[in-house]
C-alpha cells in the first residue's frame, strides 16, 4: 500500500508518501527524508533524543504515526538556526557546555524551544529541571543543560519584550 | 561554579596560551544544529535493514525458527541463521588478544544468555525487518539458568580486569588484624548495570570486493580494525571505520561484539549496504555490562585510628563462557597506608551476557565498598571521616612504598572540605534536620583512578599559509577531545587553536590508541604534541639554513615557535612567519611525525594516580525514606588541565555516574528466566535533570613531571569513585541507617527504630 499525507517540515510544504503504515514520524525524518539530526535512543518514548515540534508542541517524534499526522507542521533541530545564525538555545548550549556526546543533544534544544515557546520555563533553575526531565542525558550535561535553558529564556524573553515595545 | 558567559556565542575564546584555556567545544555547532554525524545516520544507495532476532532464554537451545513466515513477509531479503551462516575466518570461541572477547555470531543453536542474537533479518526497510524478526517465533529447549549467587559456579581466576593478577598481598594481613585493636568487618554488594550510551550500538556496512568501510561509533580504531580483519580474512589495512561522532561509549564501544559481525557479514553476503542498530532492550546482552559483585571488607585498625590492615575480597560474575572480571578488590590497593594489604578475588560464572568495561572498571564497584568500610571504620575509632582518611594518608604507594608521580589528593580533601563546610559536622548520625523537617546527613569518599598510557602516533602537517592540519585515529565519546587534542596541537605548533585542523575519528589516520582507561588525551595528545614539535624542527631546520632568513645561522642557539612565527631564542626581535619560510623554499608544506608511548623506566619506578574527594549532603525523608542528593562537591587533581571547561563537565558526568550507582541503577534478572525484567530506559533508572543536585567541581593544580611529557592525568572516570561511597555515607549520617547493597533503596531505610 501507499499513503500519500501533506506535511509542513521546518516552514516547508511537501507531500510525503508513505510505503508502510507502521513508518513512525522519526523513522520517516531518519530513514526517508534524509533528516537525521533527529535521533533515536530507545524508540519507544523513555529517553527524548527523538523530540521533535509538532504543530509547536514537544512529541516524542519515536510514538508518532507519521500516517497520523496528515497536515501537521514538524520542526526538528536542522530548521532551528536561520543560516549560519544559532538560535539562541544552541547558542546557549555551546557556551554553557550542555552537551557532551552530542547524541540527545537535539533532542534536549528541542524540548527547550518548545517549553520556553510555551512559556513554562521562566526564571526557575527547578522548574525547568523539572520541565527537562523527559530528556535523558547519559553524559550528566545537566548542569550545563539547566544554565543554557535559563540563559536562553532570558535571551528570548528580551527579544520578545523589544519586538513588542 | 559556571564559567564567564557574558554573552552566547559559538566561537572559540583565547587568551594567552592555548593548552589550559576553557574554549568551548569545537564540535559544538554540529551537535547544536543536527549536523554532526552518527554510524546509524549514514544511509549509502542500496542500504538495507537488519534486526537481530533475540533469545528469550538464558540458557538452553533454539529449537526451531520460522525462517519460512520471515521470508515470506514482504520486504525481507534475507534471513541468517546458524544454518546458513556464511564462514568466518576466525573462530568466534577464541579470544583475539589482547582486549578480545569471545562473541556469539550464531555459530551454533546454543544460548548462552538473553538477548543473545539468535538469527539476522535483512529486509529493505526498517519496518520489514522488524516484523520479519518477530515472525520467527522460535522455540526452545531451556535448561535451568543460573541467575544469582546461590547457583552459579565459582571458579579460580587467571586474571582480572584487563590482565591484572587476581590476588595481590602487601605484608601479613593475619597479623596485621590480630595487631589490630578495632576490625571492622562487612559485607557489599553491587549490582548488574548496563552502560546505556544513549547512541545504540550502530553499523553501516559497506563492502567493495574484499574491502569495507564501517560507519560505526568507535573506542578503539586500530585494534577493531586488526579484529574485524581477522574475522573476515583480509589484511587490516582493508578495513575502514568511521567514528566521526560516538554517542557516547563509556567502555562499551571498544570491544567486538556479535551483532555488529553479523551485519558485516551480511553486507557481503548479499553484497548491498546494511545498516543494523540495535534496539535500547538489545543492548542487555551482547555488548557488555558492569558485573554484579559481591565484597568483603576486613579493616584492622589500632588505638591512634591508623590502619594495621586492610583486606578486600571480592567475588565477582561473569558470563559461561568468557572471563572479563570486574577488578573490584583492587580499589583498595594505591589509597590508604597499611603495613598489611590483600586484594582477591574470585568468579562467578552465571548465564548472562560477559562483562565488560563500564566508566572505572573496577574502581567505581570497589570504591563503592571501601569509602563505605572506612566510613564505618571512622565510626568504630570514632574519629571523623576525613580526620580518619587523612590519620591513613599514602605518602608513597602502599606495599611497593614507590613515589608516586603526583598526588595532591591532601589539598583535595582541604579545599573540597572547606567548599562544602565539612567542619561544622557533627559526628553521631540524625542530628541535622532542614526547615522541612527532612534529615540532612554529610558523607564524604576519596576518589582516586590510575593513568594508563596507550601508544599513540600522530602526523603535523604546517601549510604554505601557516596554518596547521594535525591528524590522529582517536575518537571522541562526548570527553571533548577533539578539542582538548587541538589545543595541544596548536601548543606544540606555537598556533592558535582556530588555525589548526584537527582530523580525527578515522582509521585511515595514523595511529591515536584507545580512547578508555581515561588515557586519550595523554596518548593522542603526547603524539599529536610530538609530532608538532617535529614538524617545527623541520621548519626551523630550513629556516636556519637559509641565508636570506632572519634566522639563518641560530642552529644552534634555537628558535622557538609563537603565534605563527620562529624566533630566535637569544634575539627575540629575529624572527620570520612559517608561512614567509615555507614560501622562500618553494614548499607548499612540512610535515612532522611522531609516535608516543610512555617511559617504561619511569613508569616502573613511579605510581601514577588522579586523586580526588567527593562531599554530599543527602536529605532523607524521615516518614518515606526517599532520598535526595542536594549538594555534592568534588575536588580533584588530576595533572595539567588542557581545557578546564570541558573537563569541568567530566566531572560533572563522573559524579552524576557516582549517584546513580549509589541510588538508582540496577538490572534486575528474573531469578527463575534469567531475563532482565527493567532492560529499557523506563524503568532501568538513570538520572535525570531533576534528580541532579547543585554541583561543584573544584580543579586542584597538580604538576606532575614524570606521568608524560605533558603532565597531562586522566579526568573521565575518577568522578565516579569516591562519589558513591561519599553519598552512602551521607545516607547513613541522615539515617544512621546502614545499608551495604547498591543501589540503597527506600526500603532500606524504612527500619522500624522505635
Amino acid at each position: 500500500m501507499s499513503l500519500s499525507i501533506g506535511l509542513t517540515i521546518n516552514g516547508q510544504p511537501r507531500t510525503v508518501t508513505l510505503d508502510d503504515p507502521r513508518v513512525t514520524l522519526l523513522d520517516l525524518l531518519r530513514e526517508r527524508l534524509d533528516l537525521t539530526g533527529t535521533k533515536k535512543g530507545c524508540d519507544r518514548g523513555q529517553c527524548g533524543a527523538c523530540t521533535v515540534l509538532v504543530d509547536g508542541r514537544r512529541v516524542n517524534s519515536c510514538l508518532a504515526l507519521a500516517a497520523s499526522l496528515d497536515g501537521a507542521e514538524v520542526s526538528t533541530i536542522e530548521g532551528l538556526a536561520e543560516g549560519e545564525t544559532l538560535h539562541p538555545v544552541q547558542a546557549a548550549f555551546i557556551e554553557h557546555d550542555g552537551f557532551q556526546c552530542g547524541y540527545c543533544t537535539p533532542g534536549q534544544i528541542m524540548s527547550a524551544v518548545g517549553l520556553i515557546a510555551e512559556g513554562h520555563a521562566g526564571a526557575d533553575p527547578e522548574r525547568i529541571q523539572e520541565l527537562m526531565s523527559g530528556n535523558i542525558c547519559r553524559c550528566g550535561a545537566y548542569q550545563g543543560i539547566t544554565e543554557a535553558v535559563l540563559e536562553a529564556q532570558k535571551i528570548l524573553a528580551e527579544r520578545n519584550r523589544r519586538a513588542a515595545a | 561554579m559556571s564559567l564567564e558567559t557574558a554573552s552566547p556565542s559559538a566561537q572559540h575564546r583565547r587568551h594567552g596560551s592555548n593548552a589550559g584555556q576553557p574554549l568551548t567545544r569545537r564540535d559544538g555547532v554540529l551537535k547544536v544544529t543536527g549536523r554532526a554525524t552518527y554510524a546509524a545516520d549514514n544511509h549509502p544507495e542500496g542500504m538495507l535493514y537488519a534486526v537481530t532476532a533475540v533469545s528469550r532464554i538464558a540458557r538452553g537451545r533454539v529449537t526451531s525458527l520460522n525462517v519460512a513466515a520471515a521470508k515470506a513477509h514482504p520486504g525481507v531479503v534475507e534471513v541468517l541463521t546458524p544454518a546458513n551462516r556464511p564462514p568466518l575466518a576466525h573462530d568466534p570461541d577464541v579470544k583475539m588478544p589482547p582486549f578480545g572477547f569471545r562473541v556469539e555470531v550464531l555459530q551454533d543453536d546454543t544460548v548462552r544468555y538473553v538477548n543473545q542474537p539468535i538469527a539476522l533479518v535483512i529486509a529493505e526497510t526498517l519496518e520489514a525487518a522488524t516484523e520479519g524478526a518477530a515472525l520467527l517465533n522460535p522455540q526452545y529447549d531451556i535448561d535451568i539458568a543460573r541467575t544469582g549467587l546461590e547457583s552459579g559456579e565459582r571458579f579460580g581466576l587467571a586474571a582480572v580486569g584487563v590482565g591484572a593478577p587476581p590476588r595481590t598481598a602487601h605484608g601479613d594481613i593475619e597479623a596485621g588484624l590480630a595487631a589490630a585493636t578495632r576490625v571492622t568487618e562487612a559485607d557489599y554488594v553491587t549490582p548488574q548495570q548496563f552502560h546505556n550510551a544513549m547512541e545504540p550500538h550502530a553499523v553501516v556496512a559497506e563492502w567493495d570486493g574484499d574491502r569495507v568501510t564501517l560507519d560505526m561509533p568507535n573506542q578503539a580504531l586500530a585494534l577493531s580494525c586488526a579484529s574485524y580483519a581477522a574475522y573476515f580474512g583480509i589484511p587490516a589495512e582493508n578495513v575502514l571505520i568511521r567514528s566521526p561522532f560516538l554517542g557516547g561509549g563509556f567502555g562499551s564501544k571498544a570491544i567486538l561484539n556479535g551483532p555488529q559481525i553479523l551485519a558485516i557479514l551480511a553486507a557481503r553476503m548479499l553484497k548491498r549496504p546494511v545498516k543494523l542498530a540495535l534496539t535500547r532492550t538489545q543492548m542487555y546482552g551482547p555488548v557488555g555490562h558492569r558485573g554484579h559483585t559481591w565484597q568483603k571488607l576486613r579493616i584492622g585498625t589500632d588505638n591512634e585510628g591508623r590502619l594495621t590492615a586492610l583486606h578486600h575480597q571480592a567475588l565477582c560474575a561473569t558470563s559461561s563462557f568468557d572471563e572479563f572480571i570486574e577488578p573490584a578488590a583492587n580499589a583498595s590497593l594505591p589509597l590508604y597506608a597499611s603495613p598489611a594489604i590483600l586484594a582477591e578475588h574470585e568468579g562467578l560464572r552465571l548465564d548472562i551476557g560477559t562483562p565488560g568495561p563500564m566508566r572505572a572498571p573496577g574502581e567505581a564497584s570497589g570504591s563503592a565498598a571501601l569509602e563505605v568500610a572506612m566510613d564505618e571504620a571512622a565510626i568504630a575509632c570514632g574519629m571523623d571521616p576525613l580526620e580518619f582518611r587523612l590519620a591513613n594518608y599514602a605518602e608513597t604507594e602502599p606495599g611497593t612504598g614507590r613515589p608516586f608521580s603526583s598526588k595532591a589528593l591532601r589539598e583535595c580533601y582541604a579545599e573540597g572540605a572547606k567548599r562544602f563546610g565539612w567542619s561544622g559536622r557533627p559526628l553521631e548520625p540524625r542530628r541535622m534536620r532542614d526547615e522541612n523537617g527532612f534529615l540532612v546527613g554529610w558523607g564524604m569518599g576519596t576518589a582516586v583512578f590510575h593513568c594508563p598510557h596507550f601508544p599513540a602516533e600522530a602526523r603535523a602537517t604546517l601549510r604554505a599559509d601557516g596554518t596547521a592540519l594535525v591528524e590522529t585515529a582517536g575518537a571522541d565519546m562526548g570527553q571533548g577531545a577533539w578539542t582538548a587534542l587541538a589545543q595541544i596541537a596548536a601548543e606544540a605548533l606555537g598556533l592558535d587553536p582556530d588555525q589548526v585542523e584537527l582530523h580525527s575519528g578515522i582509521s585511515s589516520l595514523p595511529d591515536g590508541g584507545i580512547a578508555g582507561g581515561s588515557g586519550h588525551t595523554a596518548s593522542a595528545g603526547l603524539a599529536l604534541h610530538n609530532a608538532g614539535e617535529d614538524a617545527i624542527a623541520r621548519l626551523a631546520e630550513i629556516a636556519t639554513a637559509d641565508p636570506a632568513s632572519p634566522l639563518f645561522g641560530a642552529g644552534n642557539i634555537g628558535v622557538a615557535a609563537r603565534s605563527g612565527r620562529l624566533h630566535r631564542h637569544d634575539d627575540e626581535g629575529r624572527s620570520e612567519s612559517y608561512a614567509e619560510i615555507l614560501a622562500r623554499a618553494g614548499r607548499a608544506e612540512v610535515v612532522g611525525t611522531a609516535k608516543a608511548a610512555r617511559d617504561p623506566a619511569i613508569a616502573e619506578a613511579h605510581a601514577m594516580f588522579s586523586h580526588g574527594a567527593v562531599f554530599a549532603e543527602v536529605k532523607v525523608d524521615p516518614d518515606l525514606g526517599q532520598v535526595r542528593v542536594s549538594r555534592l562537591v568534588g575536588a580533584f587533581a588530576a595533572g595539567r588541565i588542557i581545557n578546564p571547561r570541558l573537563v569541568r563537565s567530566q566531572y560533572f558526568g563522573g559524579m552524576i555516574w557516582g549517584m546513580s550507582f549509589a541510588l538508582q541503577e540496577e538490572a534486575i534478572a528474573d531469578r527463575r528466566t534469567g531475563r532482565i525484567m527493567n532492560a529499557d530506559l523506563a524503568e532501568y533508572h538513570v538520572p535525570v535533570n531533576a534528580d541532579v543536585p547543585s554541583l561543584d567541581a573544584i580543579l586542584i593544580p597538580e604538576d606532575d613531571p614524570y606521568v608524560n611529557p605533558l603532565g597531562v592525568k586522566g579526568v573521565g572516570e575518577v568522578g565516579i569513585t569516591g562519589t558513591v561511597g561519599a553519598i552512602a555515607n551521607a545516607v547513613w549520617h541522615a539515617t544512621g541507617v546502614r545499608v551495604r547493597r547498591f543501589p540503597i533503596r527506600i526500603e532500606d531505610l524504612l527500619v522500624d527504630r522505635t
